[in-house]
């Protein structure tokens, strides 16, 4: 049997960092702007746990893991050919409705899933909040980040359906992070309102299928931006995942225009919800270790 | 000379009934605040208490501090704010070195992730290194005894087994600081004394503990200095013995300032003493285990008395009726006589305990008296780690769990 093991070894272990430097001040809340994002980076491997935790729970769970990744979009995409395409006839920027559909599944998919996903993080969560300290910006980042595995796995997808219909991406390709970026940024700034509202009221999860279908439908994931008025265009921008997915449609098959005035636009729209969701969050992180 | 690592000053924490009393609900508050935007801001003037009020301490290096108090006096709050889990409303505190704090076992377990998966998890989540949990998984198994196992998802596992894992974990922490909340008495007894072990080593490695418990004989074994949280202040703080030893005391008064029977004496007969005779023959009002216990209570007799019933009740400390018996027709000469109860074991949870016996000729008394002291249960517990589920009864037992048959026995 194993005996207990004894004192020197975990006595040596931490010797060193006897007289340690950090000091820990608790205080009362105070201040809106005490965002501490620099403790963040003292706890950047348990957001690495939170990821792979996450990830490795996923491909678990569901009995098919990886296939399943990538037929959700594929057979979305199918429908979306079928009924917006062939059947509604909607205008497809002389793009093959498959890849016209694919490139804008991908990242939407991936905005979808992170945003749930974040939504619900904080509440999932709740107990081992009661329980622990960590910084909890943790959580709804760690949820935007896991999604980006079942993002790759789409992308590698989407790539070889552009070269099926032969469409090679030309340089605007190498923009495609900044349009990724701008997604994940999407996600965790509207993640971080809906994760503290959630955590506050009860109501907010049933509220979110009908806001992301909502939001769908105010992306130009089943038709193309250039059906919304020139003169509307600018506040379309206001919704940043309409750039994302324009700039993921132009970026990788050069067909479309690419996002400029709309891009800054939701840019700066995704820095306010951002920084706004960031002292939301933080507000509410406060307490919600008080409320079980 | 030790330097104080951790300091507290005039910590306070406030809480909001309401937090808990509201619906929740999205629609309600968008409503309410529709409804009468002015109200609707007056509503935040809710309920609220203290849990904890003008708190100040100072934990030396080096030094093991007990917290104790009764339920919902305010120790764990104190710890949480500790632990950083939750903010003051007042005051500051200040911690020098690294914190870990043990508020639950199995902080992060996820039931679809391996023995070795949740390992590396619940210790990345209770502030441990990824280098670190790899340089003492193999120590993290051996303790847990679970080599065949670890990559075994932990929803397979025993609840003995899942608790040994996760108290492997948590034993493992090696901060500089360390918060504890009640967690020492899981799993077996065998493998609660090898904790308790590791606890020891942990304390003597020079390493700062805050220990919340209940269990006195917990807190006698492995701290140096207590601090006793009552109704969110601290009444006592110092020497272990010495508060531990008051605070005990104030949960018997307890007892006694509650309303009780009626104290009268005759000159017939009563009771002048009792104790425990241990199985070394001392004689104790500690019962500090849950086996064989004889109680000896001593009568005084003046006169010649017959048809006598004898009653005995025990009572805890909020003064409920633990157990009760009587005997009938009994005789007594005058002198004094011995009252010898012996039983098999007395399964009660930790905590101060009163006897009351009583004399009756017919209807009339001719004694009934609270037995001073109290007693004091300091067995170890087999109970559940939580006081809510732990319940009265502290019942050891032994646990199995073997398959019977397959899935469908009828099947080939």
């Amino acid at each position: 049997m194993a005996t207990v093991s004894s004192s020197p070894s975990t006595a040596m272990g931490r010797a060193e960092s006897h007289h340690s430097p950090v000091v820990t001040r608790i205080e009362p809340p105070r201040g809106l702007f005490n965002l501490r994002l620099g403790e963040l980076w003292a706890y950047r491997e348990l957001l690495y746990f939170f990821v792979w935790r996450d990830v490795k729970i996923r491909y678990k769970q569901t009995a098919v893991g990886v296939l399943w990744v990538v037929l959700q979009p594929l057979l979305t995409m199918a429908v979306f050919t079928l009924f917006f395409g062939r059947l509604a006839k909607l205008p497809s920027d002389g793009l093959p409705y498959p890849v016209f559909y694919f490139a804008a599944l991908v990242p939407w998919m991936y905005f979808n899933y992170a945003l749930q996903n974040a939504t619900n993080v904080v509440v999932e969560n709740q107990r081992m909040i009661t329980k622990v300290y960590f910084p909890r910006l943790v959580l709804p980042l760690s949820s935007v980040l896991s999604g980006l595995v079942d993002f790759a796995i789409g992308f590698v997808v989407l790539i070889g359906v552009t070269f099926y219909y032969g469409i090679r991406p030309g340089a605007p390709a190498v923009l495609l992070p900044v349009f990724l970026l701008l997604a994940i940024l999407t996600a965790l700034g509207v993640g971080l309102w809906l994760s503290a509202l959630n955590a506050l009221y009860r109501d907010v999860r049933y509220v979110m299928p009908f806001i992301l279908q909502f939001w769908m439908f105010a992306s130009p994931v089943a038709y193309p931006s250039s059906l919304v008025p020139e003169k509307w265009r600018w506040l379309y921008g206001l919704n940043p995942i309409a750039g994302v997915i324009d700039g993921f449609r132009w970026a990788l098959t050069g067909h479309g225009r690419a996002p400029t005035v709309s891009l800054l636009v939701s840019a700066v729209a995704v820095l306010v919800i951002l920084f706004g969701g960031l002292i939301f969050f933080q507000r509410m992180e406060g307490t919600v270790a008080d409320r079980v | 000379m030790a330097s104080a690592v951790i300091r507290g000053e005039a910590l306070g924490k406030r809480y909001r009934r309401g937090l808990v009393s509201t619906s929740g609900l999205l629609r309600d508050s968008l409503g309410r605040i529709l409804k009468s935007p002015l109200r609707s801001l007056q509503r935040q003037k809710q309920e609220t208490f203290w849990a904890l009020k003008d708190v100040s301490l100072e934990v030396k290096e080096g030094e093991v501090l007990g917290l104790i108090g009764r339920n919902g006096a305010g120790k764990t709050t104190l710890l949480k704010i500790l632990s950083r889990i939750t903010q003051p409303t007042t005051g500051w505190a200040e911690i020098h070195g690294r914190v870990g704090s043990l508020l639950e076992v199995g902080t992060g377990f996820h039931p679809e992730l391996t023995g070795r998966e949740n390992t590396f998890l619940s210790g990345a989540i209770l502030g441990m290194s990824k280098s670190e949990i790899s340089r003492k998984f193999d120590e993290i198994v051996a303790f847990a005894e679970l080599e065949k196992f670890i990559d075994t998802p932990v929803k397979h596992y025993s609840s003995g087994m899942y608790v040994r894992l996760a108290f492997a974990v948590a034993a493992h922490l090696e901060p500089e600081i360390l918060l504890v909340d009640e967690v020492l008495a899981v799993g077996d007894i065998r493998f609660q004394k090898k904790c308790l072990g590791k606890m020891g080593d942990v304390a003597r490695a020079g390493r700062t503990v805050v220990l919340v418990t209940h269990q006195m004989n917990q807190i006698r074994r492995l701290c140096h200095r207590t601090l006793w949280v009552h109704d969110g202040k601290i009444q006592q703080q110092g020497d272990t013995g010495i508060v531990v030893s008051s605070y005990e005391q104030s949960m018997r008064s307890l007892a006694e300032s509650l309303p009780t029977q009626l104290k009268r004496k005759s000159w017939k007969a009563q009771f002048v003493s009792w104790n425990i005779a241990d199985p070394s023959g001392r004689q104790t009002h500690i019962l500090s285990s849950v086996g064989r216990t004889t109680l000896k209570f001593y009568l005084d007799v003046n006169e010649p008395i017959s048809h006598i019933v004898h009653g005995i009740t025990l009572y805890d400390a909020e003064r409920r009726i633990i157990w009760g018996w009587a005997a009938y027709d009994l005789a007594f000469v005058p002198g004094r006589h011995e009252l010898e109860y012996e039983f098999p074991m007395l399964p009660i949870k930790a905590g101060a305990y009163t006897w009351m016996v009583s004399l009756w000729s017919g209807s009339q008394q001719l004694d009934m008296s609270d037995m001073a002291p109290d007693m004091l249960v300091t067995a170890e517990s087999y109970q559940h780690p939580r006081d809510e589920w732990s319940g009265v009864l502290n019942v050891p037992s032994s646990f199995n769990v073997r398959q019977i048959s397959g899935l469908h026995p009828d099947d080939k």
